[in-house]
């Protein structure tokens, strides 16, 4: 039946093909191609442009026309950028605070949120509903609400200037939850659980030992939106982050922009820093990563 | 549903009593308490004292004093700067939200026809903004709109020269791309850079689930291409178009990021307070003016504001989206 319907389609798409002719399909084919093309150079340009800044000196940046291509010596123009950039911030400090507090948020909210979403998903107890509910109040309210009283808690706290102001309130999500909750509902078949319970499991080691394992493809699209989330935060880290020691890369980066006089070519550096690592990495699993955010945001 | 829920609650409670049944009881607040500590503490009390600073003056260190609704006052009907940002963050989240999806949607319907070769490669084009810092973007951004030495007047003298300009832009070169409302679009194109890939993705993945055999259908009953697009494509898009204009709609109204990367809520004034928007105005208020009272009423005006809007959005496309499912 079905190779039948694809021979019909096929023939279908053979004489379709023969009236259209040549130039037709050709013009389609533009039409098809170019705006993505277009856009592929779109978004290609500025990581092009940033690395191509990161080794010019100031005045070949205000050139006009501007650079566009890599010069010979570029590599002497970048440790030239370099160590500008160097002399104007802590700035491996800084690479060092971002990935700390990126893993730091990545590794104890996945373990924060997997727990509590077990909880939820699992037990049925007093009060569960009033909890649940009230979350999803909760993250109805836009995120902005909080952020002169963030500052203040982390004032009260003594964590201004500290890597856990930053990954500490972040551990409770409630978007975390809703996700665990959800999959764990929908695949983590129950008799499995009460089954290991009959063999003398402890609660805490069904979790451990049976329900992470299973819940381990969406753990892993919570660890990439969370990770993403930090890694490129800048509001969190501007309120909270005030010494140059503590600043994360956005917010060490975002600084320097604000002095008097820019320093572009350094600022670039930084960029090229911070940005290609991750463009590296996302080469080799661009598929699995848009695959796993996506799945992340539709479901949460 | 519903039935797996009942026959769970009844598994669970069967071995009741002794130390295990005992410790079964705890087990659920022993996995939910450590969350709903952190998230009453770090969520919900935030949430609250908001409100509670945003009815005192305070700036921060000295006593806080009670001054009930003023700063509400004040700000509805004594402050332009309040509603010109809320002006602005709407104006911009019109400019930067309609083309995303409208080109999102649009090469994710090119990606969706099954003719074009290295989807993939495409696909990951598309999400490539999505992973990248907008700091880091709205940095060289900064660079690109340079007045005298920026690659984009560069690029648009080299088309007066080709004489298209009149044509196409309304525009005199070179452009002060910060100039005064100029602002709005040139902040937006941030956006539209940033977000546009993300919405196509998102659309692409709710064209895939359409049924192929609908289209068979319309196509045996001659329908013509835009008569598909309209009549199937689009309403059968719906729940993923209300997803996704929601997403733009709330992120869009908080938009911080490139404003205060771009201009800084000091160099506001060079732009006539046309790049204010209102989340840079509360961190502003807060962490420049030290009013923390003050802010925190703008925050929750721009809560009943995001409220509004998503009201009037739910009512626009929420129930075609709810009627699909």
């Amino acid at each position: 039946m079905a190779t039948q319907v694809k021979a019909i389609e096929s023939k279908v798409f053979v004489e379709k093909r023969r009236e259209e002719g040549p130039v037709k399909i050709f013009i389609k084919k533009l039409f098809l191609y170019l705006p993505l093309v277009i856009w592929t150079v779109v978004v290609a340009f500025p990581f092009w442009y940033m690395l191509v800044l990161s080794t010019k000196g100031k005045a070949e940046i205000f050139n006009f026309p501007p650079p566009m291509s890599l010069s010979k010596n570029f590599w002497e123009g970048f440790l030239e950028n370099y160590n500008n950039l160097l002399a104007q911030l802590p700035f491996w400090r800084n690479v060092w605070n971002s990935v700390y507090i990126a893993v730091m948020s990545t590794l104890t909210a996945m373990f924060f949120c997997s727990l509590g979403g077990y909880g939820f998903a699992i037990y049925e107890f007093k009060g569960k509903r009033l909890m649940f509910d009230f979350m999803i109040f909760t993250m109805m309210i836009p995120s902005i609400v909080g952020i002169v009283p963030y500052f203040v808690l982390m004032n009260w706290f003594g964590w201004l200037n500290k890597a856990r102001a930053l990954y500490i309130p972040g551990m409770a999500n409630a978007f975390g939850i809703f996700l665990i909750r959800q999959y764990i509902n929908s695949s983590v078949p129950m008799d499995l659980i009460d089954a290991a319970r009959v063999d003398g499991c402890s609660e805490f080691g069904i979790y451990w030992r049976i329900v992470l394992p299973l819940i381990s493809p969406i753990l892993g699209s919570y660890a990439i939106i969370t990770f993403l989330g930090s890694w490129n935060s800048y509001m969190g880290p501007l309120v909270v982050l005030r010494t140059m020691e503590s600043y994360t890369i956005p917010v060490a980066l975002g600084a320097l922009k604000g002095l008097q006089s820019v320093d572009y070519g350094a600022i670039m550096v930084g960029n090229v820093i911070s940005v290609f690592p991750l463009l590296i990495v996302y080469v080799f699993f661009s598929k699995m990563i848009i695959d796993k955010v996506t799945e992340g945001a539709l479901k949460g | 549903m519903a039935d797996t829920k009942v026959s769970r609650v009844e598994k669970i409670k069967r071995p009741g009593g002794g130390w295990s049944g005992f410790k079964r009881k705890v087990a659920p607040y022993m996995f939910t308490a450590p969350f709903f500590v952190l998230f009453l503490i770090f969520s919900t009390f935030p949430i609250f004292y908001s409100f509670y600073l945003s009815l005192h003056e305070w700036n921060g260190i000295r006593e806080m004093k009670w001054v009930g609704f003023q700063n509400y006052y004040v700000l509805l009907f004594k402050d332009w700067r309040f509603w010109k940002s809320v002006m602005n963050t709407i104006i911009m989240m019109f400019i930067s939200g309609i083309p995303q999806h409208v080109l999102g949607l649009f090469f994710a319907y090119i990606l969706n026809l099954g003719l074009v070769r290295f989807k993939d490669f495409f696909k990951g084009v598309l999400f490539v903004p999505y992973i990248t810092s907008p700091v880091a973007i709205t940095l060289l951004f900064g660079v690109l709109y340079g007045t005298r030495y920026g690659f984009l007047n560069y690029a648009l003298s080299w088309l007066a020269k080709i004489g298209i300009i009149p044509y196409i832009l309304p525009i005199r070169l070179p452009v002060e791309w910060f100039k005064e409302w100029m602002s709005w679009f040139s902040l937006s194109l941030i956006t539209i850079w940033k977000w546009t890939g993300w919405n196509a993705i998102l659309y692409l993945g709710g064209l895939q689930a359409v049924p192929e055999n609908l289209y068979e259908a319309a196509r045996i009953d001659g329908a013509t291409w835009a008569q598909i697009f309209f009549r199937i494509t689009l309403p059968l898009l719906m729940p993923v178009i209300y997803f996704a204009t929601s997403m733009t709609l709330i992120f869009g109204m908080q938009s911080f990021d490139e404003p205060q990367v771009m201009i800084g809520f000091d160099g506001m004034q060079n732009t006539l307070y046309y790049a204010l928007t209102t989340a840079v105005y509360i961190y502003g208020q807060a962490f420049r003016w030290s009013q923390f009272g003050m802010a925190s009423a703008t925050s929750y005006l721009l809560c009943v504001i995001i409220l509004i809007l998503s009201t009037i959005h739910r009512l626009l496309l929420g129930e075609k989206a709810e009627k699909v499912e």
